[in-house]
């Protein structure tokens, strides 16, 4: 065997397979496993052929034959290594299948009733087909944006204080550590916080928009926090120094040179924190409630929640399911679209706004 | 000094003038801190003796508006605990509960809190080893212009909201899995994870915990990458230079140095996956019962998915019961991340809180 394998090669290489030998061994097991799926297949139609059957009995075949062949031909240690370069490569595509999968059925089941009507009317008597979303991404914007602008400059202030005052001191320790610990909170718990608060101050039941956007600022101040500190800590200290020693106040170097240096990573990380709570289902359904209507006012009644609209279109699907699916996984495309958008420009924003290292 | 040159580009405008002069020290002019420099110990000792430094106006403003931030922080935190325990102490008994029916709390919280820590669980052991795969894959297999790319395919899986991972699950997974659970039931029904009869829907457990093993996969991997990539240099040269092949390198080199890091990503993992509500409410058809079968329609219900369902009807005490077993939930996640949090303090390099 090794005198087959070795053949045509230099001394050197000699004992170990040559290189094409992976690519090969792949392919001939992924045809070998069609084909028996093709034989299986015989007496049905094309459409019947089974592609996930194929590919994993394709790979559990390779695994197989990579691991003799080079047992054979190589040594036991080099065929384990080979056997857990495939794995640990499977791993990574086992990983990308949800992924693919996951858009391409929100994409296209989600195209279905993305059209004009979608985003120019609200669910308000719309019992079978038709109706829209405009009332849920309203809501949306609003209550994001209330909570962006709760919770950027208490968040921003803080990391400014972990990092510029509270040096090692026993606050600073324990602002961390309860920054740390609110990461933690579960969604759905800063929900009923927030209802819970809300309910001893204005009677049971209540569900008001302003309501979401505290328990989004809730979960969101964390993520503000940890982002801007580390972004700060970067900094260099000769720059603080610099502006000290030019007699600028404490105050003002931090508003006019260490703020602007990290200006670009602090609005990505306000970016991505913002992507990641704009998707927040749980925490809303307490607190904004759901409602068919278009409110604007996020200080009086209901708000309608993008993701709100997709669970309840899912969860009450009424007479005409087949259209409050549609409808949910409409939303679910645009949900997906603002969220890829906004991680989009989190990261335009930190390549074009980013201190230029050299030159 | 070339970081300063390029962050003084980025902020072109010269500083401007201060406007409180008072407490500069006798400085006025950016001339003046010239001299100051040419002669720097001098002025601060003549300061020091003559009078303590000045409090800025600005400074007192800025630095408290910072440490009020802080504290908001913290009160925020005590807020949730003191509402949550006040609100949840009603609804510890059954008087007038249509929650909890005559059953004292106890009985109503172990199975859900069962059904959280058993759909966490299996999602875990699922996302475990396939995380760490892809760790590795990308840490140490795969080419290196490629790294960067595939990190980020990763960390698109984070970014999608859970509820649409809820709508792929019920609608997309669960078909697509249910012939396996038959088979599997079929064929291996006398195990007692398998047995009992088969959803013919695939509204399982086990799809929940699979939704949930997907979505924990991006934070787990990005913890175990990062402590991968810190495995010492020359401790992998050292033993590839030994003669080991790939994998005993890893074995040797990186596992053990990463140990403590998995298991903390791992934990975080674990702290993600309790708390998630949505994707599980979807996927999950619920019966509130302790029960070990993955593939039966009687499934238990994690204490997310139950507040979910549950609100919208509650009414009276059941909405503090309700409170209540949120405050269940939040101490058993909190317990969990504080010990995923002592492990990575044990090594500060790196943390998970992105």
């Amino acid at each position: 065997m090794t005198a087959v394998v070795t053949r045509g090669t230099s001394s050197l290489a000699a004992g170990r397979l040559p290189k094409w030998a992976t690519w090969v061994t792949l392919v001939a097991a992924m045809v070998v496993s069609a084909v028996v799926f093709a034989l299986i297949n015989m007496g049905s139609a094309a459409s019947d052929f089974n592609v996930a059957g194929t590919l994993v009995v394709g790979a559990i075949l390779y695994l197989v034959v990579i691991y003799v062949l080079s047992r054979l031909s190589e040594s036991p240690r080099h065929a384990i290594d080979r056997f857990v370069t495939a794995l640990v490569t499977s791993a990574f595509i086992i990983a990308i299948i949800p992924l693919v999968s996951l858009l391409y059925t929100v994409v296209s089941s989600g195209i279905e009733r993305f059209d004009i009507e979608y985003f120019s009317s609200s669910m308000r008597g719309v019992v079978g087909t038709g109706g829209g979303a405009i009332h849920a991404v309203w809501g949306t914007i609003l209550i994001t944006l209330a909570a962006t602008i709760i919770s950027v400059p208490i968040g921003l202030m803080t990391s400014i204080y972990l990092v510029e005052y509270g040096g090692r001191g026993r606050i600073a320790k324990a602002i961390t550590f309860f920054v740390d610990v609110m990461t933690g909170i579960p969604s759905i718990v800063a929900g009923l916080f927030i209802f819970a608060v809300f309910s001893i101050f204005l009677g049971p039941g209540a569900s008001i928009g302003i309501m979401g956007a505290l328990a989004l600022a809730v979960l969101m101040i964390p993520v503000v926090v940890r982002s801007s500190e580390e972004l700060l800590r970067i900094v260099p200290n000769e720059l603080r120094e610099a502006s000290y020693a030019l007699g600028v106040p404490k105050w003002r170097t931090i508003v006019k040179v260490v703020l602007p240096t990290t200006i670009a990573g602090i609005m990505t990380g306000i970016m991505l924190s913002i992507s990641r709570v704009i998707g927040e289902t749980a925490p809303l359904l307490l607190t904004a409630g759901f409602t068919t209507s278009l409110n604007m006012n996020l200080f009086d009644g209901r708000m309608m929640t993008l993701p709100v609209f997709v669970y309840n279109q899912y969860q009450n699907q009424g007479t005409n399911p087949d259209e409050a699916v549609a409808r949910a996984w409409a939303g679910a495309l645009t949900l997906i679209l603002i969220v890829m958008a906004l991680n989009l420009a989190a990261r335009l924003i930190a390549k074009i706004f980013a201190p230029k290292l050299r030159g | 000094m070339a970081g300063m040159q390029g962050i003084l580009v980025i902020s072109p405008t010269p500083l401007p003038p201060l406007d409180d002069t008072k407490g500069r020290r006798g400085m006025t002019t950016s001339s003046t801190a010239q001299q100051q420099q040419e002669d720097p110990a001098q002025p601060p000792k003549a300061t020091q003796q003559t009078r303590p430094a000045v409090r800025r106006l600005g400074d007192s403003i800025f630095s408290g508006t910072a440490l009020g931030a802080g504290i908001i922080i913290l009160l925020v935190l005590a807020a949730v605990a003191i509402f949550l325990v006040a609100q949840s102490i009603p609804g510890l008994s059954s008087e007038d509960n249509t929650i909890l029916r005559d059953r004292s709390f106890l009985e109503y919280v172990v199975p859900l809190a069962f059904g959280t820590v058993w759909a966490s669980l299996i999602a875990l052991v699922i996302a475990a080893p396939i995380a760490i795969g892809i760790a590795l894959f990308i840490s140490h297999y795969a080419p290196r212009r490629f790294a960067a790319v595939l990190g980020y395919v990763i960390d698109l899986l984070a970014a999608v909201p859970s509820v649409v991972f809820g709508l792929w699950g019920a609608l997309t997974l669960a078909g697509f899995v249910q012939p396996f659970y038959a088979w599997l039931n079929q064929n291996l029904g006398w195990f007692p994870l398998f047995s009992g009869q088969a959803s013919a829907t695939g509204n399982t457990i086990l799809t929940a915990s699979l939704v949930l093993a997907v979505m924990i996969l991006p934070i787990m991997t990005a913890i175990c990458r990062e402590v991968f990539l810190q495995a010492p240099r020359l401790h992998e040269e050292a033993a590839l230079a030994l003669g080991a092949t790939r994998w005993e390198m890893i074995r040797m080199a990186v596992l053990p140095f990463a140990r403590g890091g998995m298991v903390s990503a791992a934990m975080l993992a674990l702290g993600r996956a309790l708390g998630e509500t949505m994707a599980v409410t979807m996927v999950l058809s619920v019966s509130g019962v302790i029960s070990v079968e993955l593939l039966t329609s009687t499934n238990p219900t994690p204490i997310p998915a139950n507040i979910a369902l549950q609100f919208p009807e509650a009414h009276g005490n059941g909405v503090n019961t309700l409170i209540a077993t949120g405050l269940v939930l939040f101490v058993v996640t909190f317990l969990v991340n504080a010990i995923a949090r002592a492990i990575v303090n044990r090594r500060a390099q790196f943390s998970g809180a992105n």
